[in-house]
């Protein structure tokens, strides 16, 4: 019996039940069929025109990172990084918690895509339902010709990125490291690494059952396919909700329940994202044409609904100070400019600096561009150059002490967005399928 | 024939020393970490730019060169 892809949504949610089991094997493969069997280059090449790109961040297209790495002597595992350091993203957790067979799939066909024998799967610390869900559902493969090993991570914003996770593995510290070379070059033991996002290899498996003109079916010519968007702030059901690209910014909030009160702006991207106004944001889908117009991008997939009740500036301020915090460390830029750039924000918030401390943060935000191992300070001078442009008019309104906005508690910290068991509503005809967080 | 400028961020320890040797590439940041504003090197400072390599105490400068 042969089995075809869904039509519409959801995809990669489809046949979640409510709960918090992680889903079987035979429930996977009724779902989906069982893994396809399917040559290397074959699976490349229909990767390729599917248009899939990778979703922890980058955004890189998947089948020039496989290609990358398969052209190499003495290839190494591929690795699932499902370290999410993302505080307000759950989507991974939503995958490798609850559809963990879909993700080995993808781990084990790109695998077999680049001449691999080995995965492993990475997740970050203090994560047991994981580690519990992905050792179990990786017990009942064994016999299969690919090895999949669980490793617990170490916590930390930019523990989650690629050079840092490699680094860790190999018995390192987990702190990124200068590049290149790259994982793809000198990755895992030195040998060239495959480094995924969950997301990515779960849509990778789909790609290699139904192929790159059903992976097409949804999606815009630029941005096919469908996507995993934690939405979460001012909305009545935030949660993991998987949507087409092209969907307008209305729909994806009416997903989520929709806004609780006026918006006055959305962070698209997570902490390395771009915010908004709530009127640009209103013209936007989700597409990378549109978020790019507007100088952001999907990041990894978070959107955080800012209402009118709560102060941009403030809840920036806080995001900042965050972001500064989680510096590795390693490199004087970061340390030394994001530490600087946090305390003007701050001292913004708190009503005793200007435009003139708002100046010298734009400067020190183009400066630090560029100047890291990793992205950090890029992400962060993107996200800071947002809010001091979208929340410019707080910083005098805070200096005449007339803000009188109460916290929207925008969440910092590991896990700070959750996804229990619980209810899970099936909202396929608003195009969305949905764990609350 | 081209020559590319990179410093490694974790080793840089600010000690200065490229911006004392080759102002017309490196300034600093208010830190006193350089600031590399365009990586290529031209030729006529490709001498400047290897003694400046070669006096960083964290050897934190690179030249790729070919």
């Amino acid at each position: 019996m042969s089995i075809e892809g869904h039509t519409g949504l959801p995809r990669l949610l489809a046949g979640l039940e409510p709960g918090s089991e992680p889903m079987t094997l035979a429930a996977h493969a009724r779902i989906h069929g069982p893994l396809p069997r399917i040559a290397p280059a074959q699976l490349i090449e229909e990767v390729e025109r599917s248009g899939l790109r990778g979703r922890g961040g980058a955004d890189f297209p998947t089948a020039r990172k496989l290609r990358a790495v398969a052209g190499r002597r003495r290839v190494g595992p591929v690795i699932v990084n499902g370290s999410e350091t993302e505080p307000a993203s759950a989507k991974d957790r939503l995958l490798l918690a609850r559809l963990p067979h879909l993700v080995l799939d993808g781990a084990v066909l790109a695998a077999g895509a680049i001449g691999s024998s080995e995965v492993i799967v990475k997740v970050g610390a203090g994560s047991p339902d994981l580690l519990r869900a992905l050792d179990s559902a990786a017990s009942v493969r064994e016999h299969e010709s690919v090895s999949v090993q669980v490793v617990t991570g170490a916590d930390g914003y930019v523990s989650g990125e690629e050079s840092a996770v490699v680094h860790y593995l190999n018995g390192g510290s987990p702190l990124p490291t200068f590049v290149p070379p790259r994982p793809f070059e000198r990755g895992f033991r030195g040998r060239p690494t495959l480094i995924q996002n969950p997301e990515t290899l779960a849509q990778l498996a789909l790609v290699a059952r139904f192929g790159s003109r059903w992976y097409r079916e949804l999606g815009t010519a630029a941005d096919p396919g469908s996507a995993l968007v934690t939405i979460t702030g001012a909305v009545a059901a935030p949660g993991v909700y998987e949507l087409a690209f092209g969907t307008s910014m209305g729909d994806l909030l009416n997903a989520a329940g929709g806004p609780t009160e006026p918006l006055q702006a959305l962070l698209v991207g997570g902490y390395f994202g771009t915010w908004v106004d709530a009127l640009a944001a209103g013209r936007l889908r989700l597409a990378r044409e549109d978020l790019r117009s507007v100088g952001c991008s999907l990041g990894s997939g978070v959107l955080i609904a800012l209402g009118e009740s709560a102060c941009g500036l403030h809840e920036s301020a806080r995001v900042i100070a965050y972001l500064a915090e989680q510096s590795a460390g390693q490199c004087g830029p970061c340390v030394f400019g994001l530490r600087a750039i946090a305390d003007a924000v701050g001292a913004m918030a708190d009503g005793v600096a200007g435009p003139r401390e708002r100046d010298r943060v734009l400067r020190w935000a183009t400066e630090i561009r560029g100047r890291g191992a990793c992205h950090h300070p890029d992400g962060a001078a993107r996200f800071v150059e947002s809010a001091l442009r979208v929340f410019e008019d707080d910083i005098e309104r805070h200096r005449r002490g007339r803000c009188q906005a109460r916290p929207a508690g925008l969440p910092l910290g590991e896990g700070a967005v959750r996804v229990p068991g619980g209810r899970l509503a099936d909202l396929r005809k608003r195009g969305g399928a949905r764990v609350p967080a | 024939m081209s020559a590319v400028l990179r410093v490694n961020p974790i080793a840089c320890e600010a000690h200065g020393l490229c911006v004392e040797l080759l102002p017309e590439l490196f300034r600093l940041d208010d830190w006193g970490y350089p600031i590399l504003d365009q990586s290529e090197v031209p030729p006529d400072l490709v001498g400047l730019a290897r003694r400046a390599v070669d006096a960083c105490p964290t050897l934190a400068l690179l030249l790729d060169e070919d």
